[in-house]
């Protein structure tokens, strides 16, 4: 199972891949997630200027026969929300961490990523 | 079978295992004060015979459509119901009140929830229906609740000429989620535009709009779906089944959730219910959508088969989100519905719903022949009209009662302003013979 360092990752599956330059946070949820759903047939996802705050739900994840939602690992405004998802969200089963990204966010308080898992703890948070 | 299952031994051993001496004493934490203590003053028990007796003696107090002349409406309507329903409905394979709890193995029952939801789609010009919701104004409330989680907004505009009943339980469905309702005004019987223009804003969910109307009035659906549209709000109606024989679909006019009561299409009036929640949408609504929905799939063989899809909207999934508390459907009801749509077909509704307009149409005019007998509205309706009497309604309803015509439903105990009004239906069942004994009856009250 793909765990990549260069990531922060939440108690409930999502990963967060933070740009320095801009403190814009990409955020999707991690390989192990989307194996324990199952295939994936939906993806509910807020809009661009909506506002989410740190682990309160900004979308839900829809399997064949779950659904759960989904936690955003910070706080701050959609910039972006990844379109291809809401006609291919079997991409998420393929390419989590990469075309299976959920949303961008302009982060409202940087110091919230310091609460979040290293890829060592999230492996330990997993096995 | 007994019809209390537990004996004295069953009971004495249940409070043992429990370790509670006696009954009392499992109630100790009832506060006294709250308690009943009195006898219960039943009658004595009576025998299978002197219960049917009884019974009989009372429905014997009942009288029904078949009894009389009946020109009621609002929701309720006499429409005829040819045997053939009752006959396919009460074969035992059929013969069940709910959707099943172990669903893929009543291939039959899902067949018939997935042929009724293709058939109202396609009569609502729709592109899904759920398996049915409990009745029309449920299946209304429940399309308000959707507009709500579909847009992000919390302001609904109703149209007064919605059913009152109807309006009251989107009311009672949406206060607790702090979302406001607000009527919309009628003008000449019909959902006033000018009203409707100054209410709506970008902060409106959705606008509900019956057409006709309760007043039996058509709406101005083709105006009203823009407007609401360029509001970012969606537009839910609430339609009569049988009136699609001769009007446009929902769909054709951009309506977003459709609804209707669906007890005209091949059911008896059952006392006021159980009846028929109608709720069909566009396809991008579908995981808004409350209640149960069947699909048809193919098993590992390839063979055609049947199951409940999109499940994870539902309760028993989603817990405390799921879209609706509503988690099965009226299955009996739906039924009769698919075997009256089955049976009469597309020119056969055409022919029905042709018989109410044409009916409703000759009593009106007969009826405003009489002195002091007025159509109150200028507007084009279907199968309902309202006339303004010379007395005041329920006296005409009372006196005509032992002749047995049931005149219609007076108006005046609702918030139209109509004291003199009499909601009159005419189905296809009313005969001119009986329409004119109506209007003959109707020349006492004249002024």
């Amino acid at each position: 199972m793909e765990i990549p360092k260069e990531l922060l990752y939440t108690e409930e599956h999502e990963w967060v891949l933070v740009d320095d330059t801009n403190n814009i946070a990409t955020i999707g949820i991690t390989d192990y997630a989307q194996g324990e759903l199952g295939d994936i047939v939906f993806v509910e996802l807020p809009s661009v200027n909506d506002e989410v705050k740190q682990m309160e739900p900004f979308g839900t994840i829809e399997a064949v026969k779950a659904v759960s939602d989904l936690f955003s690992p910070v706080s701050g405004v959609i910039v972006e929300v990844n379109t291809l998802l809401q006609e291919q969200p079997e991409t998420i089963n393929h390419d989590p961490y990469d075309k299976g990204w959920m949303i961008k966010v302009q982060m409202s308080n940087p110091s919230e990523l310091d609460v979040l898992m290293d890829a060592e703890d999230y492996k330990k948070h997993i096995s | 079978m007994p019809f209390i299952p537990n004996t004295d031994a069953d009971r004495k051993a249940m409070l043992e295992r429990i370790g509670v001496k006696n009954f009392e004493e499992l109630l100790a934490n009832i506060p006294s004060e709250l308690r009943f203590k009195r006898d219960f003053s039943l009658p004595d028990p009576l025998s299978e015979l002197e219960v049917l007796r009884a019974v009989q003696l009372r429905t014997q107090c009942n009288r029904s459509v078949a009894d009389a002349i009946s020109f009621l409406g609002g929701g309720a309507y006499d429409h005829f119901v040819p045997a053939a329903i009752g006959h396919i409905s009460s074969r035992s394979e059929f013969y069940t009140a709910y959707t099943p709890y172990q669903p893929e193995v009543s291939q039959g029952t899902l067949q018939v929830i997935y042929e009724y939801q293709s058939m109202i789609a396609e009569l609502l010009g729709m592109d899904v229906s759920n398996a049915s919701l409990y009745d029309g104004g449920s299946a209304l409330a429940e399309a308000a609740l959707m507009a709500v989680a579909e847009t992000g907004k919390k302001r609904i505009l109703v149209s007064q000429g919605v059913h009152p009943h109807y309006r009251q339980i989107i009311k009672t469905y949406l206060h607790g989620q702090q979302i406001e309702t607000q009527w919309v005004a009628l003008e000449q019987g019909s959902t006033s535009l000018a009203d409707l223009k100054t209410k709506i804003d970008h902060q409106t969910a959705a606008v509900i709009i019956q057409h006709p109307n309760f007043l039996g009035n058509l709406e101005e659906v083709f105006e009203i779906a823009p407007l609401v549209h360029e509001h970012q709000a969606l537009f839910v109606t609430s339609t009569d089944p049988i009136s699609l024989g001769i009007l446009e679909p929902p769909g054709n006019y951009d309506v977003d959730i459709a609804t209707g009561e669906g007890q005209c299409l091949g059911n008896s009036l059952n006392y006021g219910g159980p009846y028929l929640g109608i709720l069909a949408s566009r396809l991008k609504f579908i995981r808004r959508m409350p209640g149960r929905i069947a699909g048809a799939t193919v098993d590992t063989q390839g063979r055609r088969g049947f199951v409940l899809t999109f499940q994870t909207r539902e309760q028993h999934i989603r817990r405390e989100k799921a879209t609706s508390n509503i988690c099965t459907n009226q299955a009996l009801i739906a039924l009769n519905a698919t075997v009256y749509l089955a049976l009469l077909g597309k020119r056969g509704l055409q022919e029905v719903a042709n018989l109410c307009l044409q009916n409703s149409h000759y009593l009106a005019d007969e009826i405003q022949k009489l002195n002091g007998f007025q159509l109150a509205f200028p507007a084009p309706f279907f199968k309902e009209f309202v006339v303004t009497t010379p007395v005041a309604p329920a006296e005409i309803i009372d006196k005509l009662l032992p002749h047995n015509i049931y005149a219609g439903i007076d108006l005046s105990p609702f918030d139209f302003g109509l004291q003199n009004g009499l909601l009159i239906a005419v189905t296809e069942k009313r005969s001119k013979e009986e329409m004119d004994q109506f209007v003959e009856s109707l020349k006492m009250f004249q002024k």
